[in-house]
């Protein structure tokens, strides 16, 4: 009972996957993995945090309409790619480019990491011990009751 | 003093930040066609099949390009103005009838009055994915040359006109 438990499940687990390649069906193996790629790399612009691979939005499935039919027809990765951000714009990668725009972006966080460790190593050296001046070293012993 | 005076400072800079951040919205996306000619199209007319439109068609002057459709609710809020724009403005309005049903359209317009010159009928969406379009209702704005200028995503409000559409269709009308 529990074999034919296990086997219905791990089906109904693999029937999504077998649905998704059907709908995009591939003669080509390069092909396929050029699609399978360039929808991991492409934003959904209306659901904006979700990639192309994973959006309902029915722009998102115009999009991959346009990406399989583009790939189909032997274009290249960089092809599709640049026939989206001519009409969409650098925002729908999901990796931003490095450009002067975007320094900030990718700079950023380093800078800001590097700006709080060194001020931290400043705060935490700053208020090390030191050795006592004499003068506390008297009030110390007067406090101790040295000549008890 | 110093203690005071770096935080404080840090403080200031980042309130500031924070203040201009909040005005801004972060789904809002520049369009990739500014500078850029209206995408070459051959599409049947909305209300006259028969006839096929073509890029060409809406050059020549300062046009206003609307990208709607009925299932689109903002769109159905921004027609009341952009019949006013079509009455008062004197600007050419072409609509493009993005992913949606034709006899519904022209249903549509039929009832609730036909603000555009000419309406282009994009089934597919085709031509909407050649403008990047992301979000109905989109307006772009074209020179003489039919060059876009300038887009603005969202409906069309009062405000939006005076501030925005207005000047830039002036400032384009002024050039030859």
């Amino acid at each position: 009972m529990n074999r034919m438990l296990a086997t219905l499940l791990v089906l109904l687990f693999l029937a999504p996957a077998m649905a998704a390649s059907d709908r995009y069906p591939f003669d080509d193996d390069a092909q396929r993995e050029r699609f399978r790629s360039l929808l991991g790399q492409l934003r959904c612009v209306v659901c904006q945090n979700q990639n192309l691979a994973d959006s309902n939005a029915a722009l998102a499935r115009d999009m991959r309409r346009e990406v399989y039919d583009l790939v189909r027809g032997g274009s290249s990765e960089d092809e599709v790619v640049d026939f989206l951000v001519s009409r969409y714009g650098d925002f729908v990668l999901y990796r931003p480019p490095m450009t002067s725009a975007t320094l900030a972006l990718w700079l950023g966080p380093v800078l800001l990491l590097g700006v709080g460790a060194g001020v931290a190593l400043v705060l935490v050296s700053g208020s090390g011990p030191r050795a006592p001046g004499a003068d506390e070293r008297r009030r110390a012993r007067a406090m101790l009751g040295e000549d008890e | 003093m110093l203690r005071f005076g770096l935080p404080l400072l840090v403080l200031t800079a980042l309130l500031a930040l924070f203040h201009r951040g909040l005005s801004l919205d972060p789904r809002a996306l520049p369009s990739a066609l500014i500078d850029r000619p209206l995408p070459a199209f051959q599409r049947p007319a909305l209300l006259e099949p028969e006839r096929t439109i073509t890029d060409a068609d809406w050059r020549g002057e300062v046009a206003l390009v609307n990208v709607w459709a009925t299932w689109c609710s903002s769109c159905r809020q921004e027609h009341g103005m952009l019949m006013r724009l079509a009455r008062e403005s004197g600007v050419s309005l072409y609509g493009i009838d993005y992913k949606d049903q034709p006899a519904a359209a022209i249903a549509y317009l039929g009832g609730a009055g036909n603000p555009y010159r000419d309406v282009v009928s994009d089934r597919d969406g085709r031509l909407g994915m050649d403008l990047g379009v992301y979000g109905t209702p989109e307006t772009f704005v074209l020179d003489r040359q039919g060059v876009i200028r300038y887009r603005h995503a969202g409906p069309i409000t009062d405000q939006v006109w005076e501030e925005r559409l207005r000047p830039v269709i002036e400032h384009l009308e002024a050039m030859p």
